[in-house]
């Protein structure tokens, strides 16, 4: 399973890594140098929150300007904040892009808005099936892609 | 900090956000046809999962093994500026299930690629959408050498209700993809639309 997920992985090329620094004993297949909940210190879920969606959306508040010169946040919750606001992105996506588990991200998110550095997006609650009138939207926009 | 402070000027665009899962065997396709219609090449997420005891997940002879890796595919496609659409392919084994109850929540929908080849592989992601009141199309890839059956012999090998659509489709092609997602939003439509009634009398 991990050996497929490896084989499959988009975006996780690292051109030019492995003839820059020849004499790494490790490489992508060892997995991550730090471990991925090392970023988190060790949390594994934001204290009482709702669990982000996949889709809810990060976007980040005015407060946000400059994230890097808040010395309490790491760099992976500065790279948070650029990406989003280049254009506000879902848990999913940010996972993906930075190459990290969602539950990671999950954690660094919750920071940020613990911060009030960004705000998220609520998705349709669950249980709940959106408007119909958005369901007709999707309809008609699927329709003219 | 290398971002461009002039694109912070205006708000960002706070889009409406929907999911519609892929679902079905292993190898049937259900990365192809997210990236048939998807506007980023299918992006890949992780869950790395460490609880101890997570049924059926055979350790023996990997026993130092304490964390899996469960790898989900997804794309997005934007309709609007304001409402995105991503599409999850769920993953295969059934062993992640409990996977799916997260990715399933708030779900406009799903579609469950099925092979006729190994149509049994479907009944597992069919149950588990009927069970839920998920609305769902059934989407038969056509498989190029794969023998074809009439549509009407497929419903009845997968007993599916009569209101449940069954498309043929070819997952690479990206129009017939985009049929599949539209038959799968209509059939959302009725159901919502047969909800809100129900709720008005």
């Amino acid at each position: 399973m991990s050996d497929a997920a490896e084989r499959g992985r988009p975006g996780r090329e690292n051109p030019g890594r492995a003839t820059a620094v020849p004499h790494h004993w490790y490489d992508d297949e060892a997995g991550p140098v730090v471990r991925p909940y090392a970023m988190t210190r060790g949390r594994t879920s934001a204290a009482g929150r709702h669990r982000l969606d996949l889709i809810a959306v990060v976007v980040p508040e005015p407060a946000a300007d400059d994230p890097g010169r808040d010395q309490s946040l790491s760099p992976e919750h500065v790279e948070i904040v650029e990406r989003c606001s280049e254009q506000p992105q879902s848990i999913a996506e940010l996972a993906a892009g930075l190459d990290l588990p969602v539950g990671v991200v999950r954690v660094l998110v919750g920071d940020l808005v613990d911060e009030e550095l960004v705000h998220v997006t609520r998705p349709v609650p669950p249980a709940q099936l959106p408007d119909v009138s958005i369901l007709r939207e999707v309809i008609n926009g699927l329709r003219a892609l | 900090m290398a971002f461009g402070r002039s694109s912070r000027k205006k708000t960002p665009v706070e889009p409406v956000t929907l999911k519609i899962l892929v679902a079905g065997g292993f190898g049937v396709g259900k990365t192809t046809l997210v990236g048939a219609v998807s506007e980023i090449r299918p992006l890949r997420t992780e869950e790395v999962l460490t609880e101890a005891g997570r049924p059926v997940d055979d350790l023996h002879g990997v026993e130092a093994k304490t964390t899996t890796t469960v790898a989900m595919d997804f794309g997005r496609i934007t309709l609007r500026e304001d409402l995105v659409l991503y599409l999850f392919g769920t993953p295969g084994q059934d062993r992640f299930w409990f996977l799916w109850d997260e990715l399933a929540q708030g779900a406009l929908g799903a579609v469950v690629l099925a092979d006729t080849r190994r149509l049994e592989d479907s009944f597992a992601a069919i149950d588990y959408f009927e069970r839920r009141g998920i609305p769902f199309t059934v989407a038969v890839n056509c498989f190029e050498g794969a023998r074809r059956y009439p549509v009407e012999t497929v419903r009845a090998a997968l007993d599916l209700d009569p209101e449940v659509e069954l498309v043929l489709c070819d997952a690479r092609d990206r129009e017939s993809v985009k049929s599949v997602l539209v038959a799968v939003v209509e059939h959302a439509l009725v159901l919502a639309d047969r909800a809100h009634a129900s709720a008005a009398t």
